[in-house]
């Protein structure tokens, strides 16, 4: 299949390591073949490596070097939050926080609701079957 | 001379050491790139003892502060024209950086001279430095990147996946990591 997500202006992307780890931003401007200019409203104004961000499918229209201003409208117009959130992966990371977050008795609990599920699943298989 | 992280920008001042003959000596300023205000002077009596008569132990420093950019918000074309000496003599060159500051570029050169040339710091000497645009550049690297770029990023290997297994600092793994993206 080709490429769908490109380094390009107005690209959004996610940050995955270092500092500002987790957060999205937008592609401003490309500096050369291992590094790009970012910004937007969840981190400052930096360059940054393109091993330390991941592509989403997500774009905004802007120009080069676009101000924080015209970029924080263009992510309102865009609906680029909105759309991050229904995406599976943004779905994945927080559901991989949750777990990370859970202590021994959450766990537990996990378990037994699997199990639940498991007996619910199978009785309704054997009705079927 | 040594490089050990970023390239700094420094101004400084000096002049010959006055005496009852002159009194007022003349005081050249000049621009140099450093790691650190120490190196800067020495960088300056380097320079200077070529053009004039004059060195550290018969001069003095008036001056030396650090300048700042002021705007990093952009990236520019930054054209640097150097001279430096190889094994087989000296040459001069031009070269093209893309970075958001001057001092950024500066410090690409000198990575860049070591890697390409293999050429010591101290076998670098900065002539001119300037902002191009992006119509009027000469180097073929940066011209890709000047104008409205568009590429995929295909394999590699994201710092985001370090945690995964077959990047782990473990020595082994049974798998290799995933270095395809869409």
């Amino acid at each position: 299949m080709p490429f769908q997500r490109f380094m390009e202006v107005g690209r959004i992307v996610l940050i995955n390591y270092g500092p500002e780890a987790g957060k999205l931003a937008t592609v401003i401007d490309v500096v050369d073949q291992n590094k790009c200019l970012i910004d937007g409203p969840q981190t400052g104004r930096q360059v940054i490596s393109f091993t330390r961000i991941a592509l989403t499918d997500l774009t905004v229209k802007i120009q080069r070097n676009a101000r924080p201003k015209t970029l924080a409208k263009a992510w309102e117009e865009a609906g680029t939050l909105a759309a991050w959130e229904k995406s599976s992966w943004a779905k994945k990371l927080i559901a991989k926080k949750k777990r990370a977050s859970l202590n021994d008795f959450d766990r537990f609990k996990v378990m037994v609701a699997r199990k639940q599920k498991r007996e619910i699943i199978e009785k309704k298989m054997k009705e079927l079957a | 001379m040594t490089v050990a992280g970023k390239m700094r920008q420094f101004q400084v001042v000096g002049r010959k050491a006055p005496s009852e003959e002159h009194p007022n000596p003349e005081a050249y300023r000049m621009i140099v790139f450093a790691t650190n205000p120490v190196i800067a002077k020495s960088k300056f009596w380097y320079y200077m003892h070529q053009f004039h008569k004059m060195k550290k132990t018969t001069g003095e420093i008036l001056d030396c502060v650090e300048i700042f950019e002021k705007n990093s918000r952009i990236v520019n074309n930054y054209a640097i024209w150097l001279r430096y000496s190889s094994n087989s003599g000296t040459h001069n060159m031009y070269r093209e950086f893309r970075d958001v500051t001057l001092t950024g570029a500066v410090s690409q050169l000198y990575d860049e001279m070591a890697g390409r040339h293999r050429t010591r710091p101290r076998s670098i000497q900065i002539i001119r430095t300037g902002i191009v645009g992006a119509g009027s550049l000469k180097r073929a690297n940066p011209m890709q990147y000047a104008k409205n770029a568009k590429f995929p990023l295909v394999h590699r290997v994201a710092s985001g996946k370090r945690g995964q297994k077959a990047l782990s600092d473990r020595t082994f793994s049974t798998v290799r990591p995933t270095t395809f993206f869409k």
